[in-house]
């Protein structure tokens, strides 16, 4: 009798400290995030006013603001965004709401998948050897945009196939009970009710687009231009490289150290703003569609 | 019928014909439309083919020049039987580590080395007269009468009259390649282009990175899976998955600035940029995809095998490490070769953090180099075409197909795993 309560004793006991552990390892992990915010948060608030982000770079990039780069990052986004996101939206549609299962869509998913798991660095490669060199854009927006749009490409892709999957099978077989054709049923029913899911996707993309480094290196990126882009075939900062630039081989290091945890901080800003939406979307939208 | 059908009145007809054409008109826009989606549909697949293409034919041109500088040669004696060098050999020539030509299979005669700039050290300005017009002959002339010579000069200095032998250089080979100990890009007079120390360094920061986040990653998994309360586990799973959103080069500014003076502090080292600090750092980055993966995994364990498990009188404990835990494997192997995956092509952070020196690894407090850092430090300065920028090109092939392989990988654990479910 006594043994099998020290074994039952032994037994909890085990599965106590398992637990404790499992359970502090998870507080630890999301500890680390605050760590990380936090840190960023506090040495680079006091950098932020109207002129940091409102200002030319001064003096090297160890004085003045990082408006240029700012513009840069928001016309990068904007270029990606206004080629990957229709393309991305309508091969979504096509895979969830056209093609039957079968060899063609195993391989448009398998190829999306594969695009996916190809490193930034790789797509910088390729955005140099064919937009720059190849189709002479040279180092441009509009070669750094399309290199961006088809990094997130197969993240649009997915997020809109989640949320066409998250349609009701019922409101379509309604719609093609009314004489409704396919582009009618999805035009007009399926796409509207997935719209929300589908714009928090392209939020989230924006986050990405924003914070990716790599692809930008050769494509677009500017060292030190204190000016704007004055159209898609100009060089621009971006808020990554300038980031990574002033944090490791600036003029001055140590100097613009100060406006290097500005620029953080203002990229985590970016990912924090974009992640919170997308979230505050999905709640509210996923309980109206619920209600419909 | 037919009489009956003519008797009609025009407008019934011209109604009927609308409508024929109508219908037709909407058959050929859904046509129209489902050609456009298929093919945006195919932009992945496009993608996917251009960036192999390009990739491969840019990264194959470094295997079929010959890694000496466009517009330059090596010239020896035309006395002098060797003809053929290895890229290698000639690093070691100009290093004064081969110093005489018997040990390339030539006579017992010293080496004698030659750059352009040591030309005043045999002959006066006068000799080479006003802007170094007489700089051919006088070349020429050294070459011929020095048996030992190994000249490296241009070849805009190689008259008619030239005697001296060019030396043939041999084309550095794919196994050349990727089992040369030594990354120096533009080292003069031959690049040597040995990616070794590249493979090994990208593969010790990543396999450092796992071994760190795995257990790590795991716990939370266990945690958000099966112990924490629902409430709970709706507020912490989006935090852990903020850290995925964070930008890579703001997780290298942290190692940087944090990390790095951390680990060189601790270990009392002379460099905090060392492997481990970029072990660390994709670590973080790796465990947002490990954790929601296995966390998935854990999850599809059918809850008819855990009650069998609880009814038989075994801890919820047991239960995790008995059944959850080896129903979910090949979920958690598949998470753990994802972030594998993820850590190979990270770029910007461990650019930041591990110190870029090209030498093979010895410890993990040491820096080191990997793929991604190389090209992203170097591709700045290659000069477009030239044979530096194909070789970081096929630095990206060998990355391509590692990333390649680790996705298929993965298809094939999770393929056997839904199979299994069946």
């Amino acid at each position: 009798m006594s043994i099998e309560n020290n074994l039952a004793k032994k037994k909890r006991r085990s599965q106590k400290i398992a637990f404790g552990l499992f359970t502090a390892t998870s507080y630890a992990i999301v500890a680390l995030l605050f760590v990380i915010l936090a840190f960023i948060v506090t040495k680079g608030i006091g950098v932020i006013s109207w002129e940091f982000i409102s200002a030319m770079p001064k003096n090297g990039m160890t004085e003045g603001g990082i408006f240029p780069a700012i513009v840069g990052t928001l016309c990068l986004v904007l270029a990606s965004m206004v080629f990957a996101f229709p393309i991305g939206v309508l091969a979504a549609i096509y895979m969830n709401e056209y093609v039957k299962d079968g060899w063609p869509k195993k391989i448009i998913k398998q190829m999306t998948n594969n695009l996916a798991g190809v490193p930034s660095i790789v797509f910088g490669l390729f955005g140099m050897s064919l937009f720059v060199n190849k189709l002479e854009f040279g180092d441009s927006i509009l070669a750094g945009g399309l290199t961006l749009g088809l990094l997130v490409l197969p993240v649009i892709i997915r997020t809109t196939e989640e949320s066409l999957k998250a349609v009701d099978d019922t409101f379509r077989q309604a719609s093609f009970g009314l004489g409704a054709s396919k582009w009618e049923t999805t035009s007009k029913i399926v796409f509207p009710i997935a719209f929300p899911n589908i714009v928090t996707g392209l939020i989230l993309s924006v986050g990405r687009v924003s914070g990716e480094t790599a692809p930008i290196l050769f494509t677009v990126a500017a060292y030190f231009l204190p000016k704007l882009p004055t159209s898609i075939f100009d060089q621009a900062m971006a808020l990554p490289y300038h980031l990574y630039v002033i944090a490791t081989s600036g003029t001055d290091i140590e100097k613009s150290r100060a406006m290097a945890y500005g620029t953080a901080l203002i990229l985590i800003i970016i990912v924090l703003i974009s992640n919170l939406l997308a979230n505050a979307l999905r709640k509210y939208y996923g309980k109206k569609v619920k209600m419909n | 019928m037919g009489t009956h059908s003519a008797c009609l009145p025009d407008v019934i007809l011209l109604k009927i014909k609308n409508t024929l054409l109508k219908t037709n008109f909407k058959q050929i826009k859904e046509k129209v439309i489902e050609s456009i989606l298929m093919l945006s549909s195919a932009a992945t697949s496009i993608t996917v083919v251009l960036i192999v293409f390009f990739l491969f034919i840019e990264g194959a041109g470094v295997f079929t020049k010959k890694p000496i500088d466009k517009g330059f040669l090596l010239a020896v004696n035309e006395s002098n039987p060797v003809g053929k060098l290895e890229p290698s050999q000639i690093k070691d020539i100009f290093d004064q580590k081969i110093i005489n030509w018997s040990e390339l299979g030539g006579k017992d005669e010293p080496i004698v080395l030659f750059r352009t700039g040591d030309i005043t050290d045999y002959y006066t300005e006068e000799e080479l007269g006003e802007n170094f017009v007489n700089f051919p002959d006088k070349i020429n002339e050294l070459i011929a009468k020095t048996p030992g010579i190994i000249a490296f000069f241009s070849d805009k200095y190689v008259n008619k009259e030239f005697k001296g032998k060019e030396v043939d250089i041999n084309k550095i080979s794919v196994y050349k390649f990727l089992s040369g100990e030594e990354w120096f890009p533009t080292a003069e007079p031959v690049a040597q282009m040995g990616v070794k120390p590249l493979i090994y360094g990208t593969l010790w920061v990543s396999l450092g990175a796992i071994l760190l986040a795995l257990p790590i990653a795991l716990a939370a998994a266990i945690y958000l899976s099966e112990i924490a309360k629902k409430r709970t586990r709706n507020l912490l799973k989006p935090l852990i998955e903020l850290l995925a959103g964070i930008p890579s080069v703001v997780y290298g500014f942290f190692g940087l600035v944090v990390i790095v003076p951390l680990i060189q502090s601790v270990f009392n080292l002379p460099v905090g940029e060392t492997a481990l600090a970029g072990s660390v750092v994709l670590a973080i980055m790796a465990l947002p995809t490990i954790i929601t993966i296995s966390e998935d995994a854990m999850r599809n364990t059918p809850r008819a095998m855990k009650e069998a498990s609880l009814a038989l009188g075994a801890s919820h404990w047991q239960t995790i490490y008995k059944v959850v835990i080896p129903y979910s494997a090949s979920g958690i192997t598949a998470g753990a070769i994802l972030g594998i995956g993820r850590a190979i092509g990270e770029t910007m952070a461990v650019l930041m953090v591990t110190g870029n020196a090209a030498v093979i690894p010895h410890s993990f407090l040491a820096p080191i180099r990997t793929i991604p850092a190389t090209i992203a430090a170097e591709l700045g300065e290659a000069p477009n075409g030239g044979l530096h920028y194909e070789a970081l090109f096929a630095l990206g092939c060998i990355l391509f197909i590692i990333t390649f392989g680790i996705n298929m990988l993965v298809e094939l654990v999770t393929n056997r795993n839904s199979h299994k479910k069946h």
